[in-house]
């Protein structure tokens, strides 16, 4: 073994529920069900498998195939929620249990195994334990084998156990889309390796060379090694970052809140010596000293975002959770724990290209104004149709979208429906947030009108915004009649747009809806 | 064998140049600009610097748009009014771009640092301008980290470069018909050391269809005389 082999990886129990966002929703298992994020599949239920629908598929090809299909929302809080029995479960076997996602937990075996007589025995137990806790509405899956990676694959038909020393010919007839890296899988197969174990024979240091970081490290997965060398010594406990909450917080949101600016500090504490948290501790304290803890692994290393996502369902799980396993009082503490570091390899471009290094910083910084503003005070734009100045491209909370990931919706291209009545380019650079009561005047000094036929009284003259000096018309154009939501008595508005140049050369876009005139953006 | 050895620690010591040359190269230190905007900063927009721009939106936006487009992240706070589908015609590339809303007066300074630290541009409003010191704190602060900040409206200490507006004409839009199509405007750059020399260009901002466009001059007047 060399040195960068570093230690076999360690023996791990791990209990996956197959299809859990469809169990988590409250759907039976027989009946066709997906779950869906960005209209597209990321979770479905056996029968709907056998309808031809799989994860990726977008929602209109999937109804289509499946009509009957139950279209349920993605919710990982829910999800998490409808875990934490299976979780608390658990515990009766090992303190040091860990989630990977939703569905999935991890234990190392080497303590428990010995207590309960062996990894078959243990296996068995932790299956029960978890089939009880659910009352039988999920497939429950264990796997044992050396590290994670390889347990998780060997927890997929009711009890696995891989015996010691045996996971590299385990893994080696996998195929290679088995390591759950879409670009690296690609090139990989292109280069003719289809299996793990093709994979695994590689030379690792050609493999770090051309494939870098991450390339490396689904290598050592591949050759059933623990993703990282183990770390030598626990992180030091000053990293650690905590919150006391007075008053004591009740509702989820308010302490996911807090949650999420403690992220932000925990990765920014790391970051400064080179760390990345790997497998991250989740405590709350409560008013009646009760003491809620959980493990987390974060696979790809914490961002902000990724922390913050956990704790809150974490939170989610402990505070909404089922009236058994709730906590009695108020959360008075929440302590963010690294449990194991990686160093902080930066995300290095691999052989295919890939995510600038921009994008982490730039996470990092929205993150951090999230916590300092609020979630809704940073946004991004996205395209949407409508015919307004302000509709076209309207903003979401930056909270709400992956940004590491390509986004379609920011692309011009993204809406192809025809808006008829839309301003023709230019767009003006300014949109009123809320329209500004104007006074268009016409020569004698009366308002113009408009007709219902859209018919303009007499010529603009002068035009004065809110309370100003009034200002000489130069040039103008319209009506442009806009007839919304007709079919709709409570939602219809008839509107006039007119763009209107002044004397000191400003265009402005105002609009007549009533009788009475405002200004809703600036060409400036 | 003197010469040898003279000529072997002469190939050596080029070696040693070579390698000790600057990582960063001088032409990594600026930010690309739209082409019609050359006139204005031949060099590109040179990182760390402060940019003050008086009053027009779309001024700003184009600006940056050359940086936007060939991959930079760009924020902009305070702008509440931003025509996104204007930013879109002119260039910006949405999908690196960031709106954050006006920060209440008492964490303006670190809402700005937070974004020139990660950010490549920033566009900045304010509704009054800072203090002397907070505004000479932040300007350091882009020049440390190479951002490149552009301010619109009220700023208290003088930036690097600050454009303005000279003339504005429209054009497409009459007495009562037509729509407004383009505008033809007259920019004047000055600033301090490397911007120093005033330099004026004139533009299509927008162009015909947004975007921005150099105004060409015109082509000679041939004069027809009759025979």
């Amino acid at each position: 073994m060399t040195v960068h082999d570093g230690g076999a990886a360690v023996r791990t129990l791990v209990v996956r529920c197959p299809d859990w966002p469809v169990v988590a929703a409250g759907v039976p298992l027989d009946e066709p069900a997906a779950v869906f994020f960005a209209n597209r599949v990321v979770a479905c239920s056996p029968a709907a498998r056998r309808e031809g629908v799989v994860v990726g598929l977008r929602r209109r090809e999937s109804q289509a195939r499946c009509p009957e299909l139950v279209v349920l929302e993605h919710d990982p809080a829910r999800d998490t929620r409808a875990f934490e029995p299976v979780a608390v479960a658990l515990e009766q076997l090992t303190p040091r249990l860990e989630l990977h996602t939703p569905g999935t937990c991890a234990f190392s075996t080497r303590g428990p195994s010995r207590y309960f007589g062996g990894d078959d025995a243990l296996a068995r137990r932790a299956r029960a334990l978890a089939r009880d806790a659910l009352q039988a509405r999920a497939v429950v899956h264990v796997g044992v084998a050396d590290g994670p990676f390889a347990a998780t694959l060997a927890a997929g038909d009711g009890v696995t156990v891989i015996a010691p020393g045996a996971t590299p010919a385990f893994l080696a007839p996998f195929p290679i889309d088995a390591l759950d890296r879409p670009e690296l899988v690609d090139v990989v197969r292109r280069l003719g390796l289809r299996t793990l174990g093709e994979f695994a024979a590689l030379p690792a240091d050609d493999v770090l060379a051309r494939f870098g970081n991450d390339g490396a490290l689904a290598h050592r997965l591949a050759r059933g090694l623990d993703e990282r060398p183990l770390a030598t010594r626990p992180p030091s406990p000053e990293l650690a970052v905590e919150t006391e909450l007075d008053p004591p917080v009740e509702r989820v949101e308010t302490a996911a809140f807090v949650g999420r600016s403690l992220a932000g500090a925990l990765v920014d504490r790391l970051w400064a010596r080179g760390h990345v948290c790997v497998r991250l501790l989740i405590v709350a304290e409560t008013e009646h000293n009760e003491r809620l803890e959980r493990l987390w692994r974060l696979d790809q290393g914490g961002t902000p975002g990724v922390i913050a996502d956990r704790v809150r369902w974490q939170l989610d799980g402990w505070l909404d959770g089922t009236a058994a396993h709730r906590p009695s009082a108020g959360i008075t503490l929440l302590r963010l724990v690294p449990d194991e570091l990686a160093p902080a390899a930066g995300r290095q471009l691999g052989f295919w290209g890939g995510a600038a290094g921009a994008d982490e910083r730039v996470v990092r910084a929205l993150a951090r104004l999230e916590g300092l503003l609020g979630p809704t005070a940073v946004a991004v734009p996205e395209w949407r149709g409508g015919r307004g100045p302000g509709e076209q491209v309207q903003l979401v909370p930056a909270g709400a979208v992956d940004l590491t990931d390509e986004r379609p919706s920011a692309r011009p291209g993204w809406r192809t429906e025809p808006w008829p009545g839309r301003l023709a380019a230019p767009s003006p650079a300014t949109v009123a947030p809320r329209p500004v009561e104007v006074q268009v005047l016409d020569e004698r000094g009366e308002t113009v009108t408009v007709s219902g036929r859209g018919f303009v009284s007499a010529p603009p003259a002068t035009i004065a915004v809110g309370t100003g000096a009034p200002l000489r018309v130069e040039a103008w154009a319209g009506p442009w009649p806009v007839d919304e939501r007709w079919w709709d008595d409570a939602g219809r508005r008839r509107h006039a747009r007119f763009q209107v140049v002044t004397a000191d050369g400003v265009a402005r876009l105002v609009t007549v809806e009533r009788g009475r005139w405002w200004l809703s953006a600036i060409y400036d | 064998m003197r010469s040898g050895a003279t000529a072997e620690s002469l190939a050596t010591l080029r070696e040693v140049a070579a390698r000790a040359r600057p990582v960063a190269l001088a032409r990594e230190q600026v930010l690309p600009v739209l082409e019609p905007l050359h006139t204005l900063f031949p060099e590109g927009l040179r990182r760390g610097t402060t940019i003050g721009v008086d009053g027009s939106t779309s001024l700003a936006l184009a600006v940056v748009a050359g940086a936007s487009g060939a991959g930079s992240w760009v924020a902009t706070v305070g702008v509440s009014s931003l025509g996104l589908a204007a930013a879109a015609e002119l260039g910006v590339d949405l999908a690196r771009l960031v709106v954050v809303a006006e920060p209440p007066s008492s964490s303006w300074g670190t809402v700005v640092a937070t974004l020139v630290d990660a950010f490549d541009a920033v566009i900045v409003r304010m509704r009054r301008p800072p203090r002397v010191t907070d505004a000479r704190r932040l300007t350091a602060r882009a020049r440390e980290r190479g951002a490149v900040m552009v301010v619109l409206g009220p700023w208290s200490d003088a930036p690097d470069v600050s454009l303005s507006i000279a003339r504005a004409e429209w054009f497409g839009i009459g007495d009562g018909h037509g729509h407004l199509q383009a505008r033809k405007i007259v920019v004047e750059a000055g600033g301090r050391r490397a911007a120093a020399r005033a330099r004026h260009a004139e533009l299509w901002l927008p162009a015909a269809g947004g975007g921005v466009a150099a105004v060409e001059p015109l082509a000679e007047v041939r004069e027809f005389r009759s025979a």
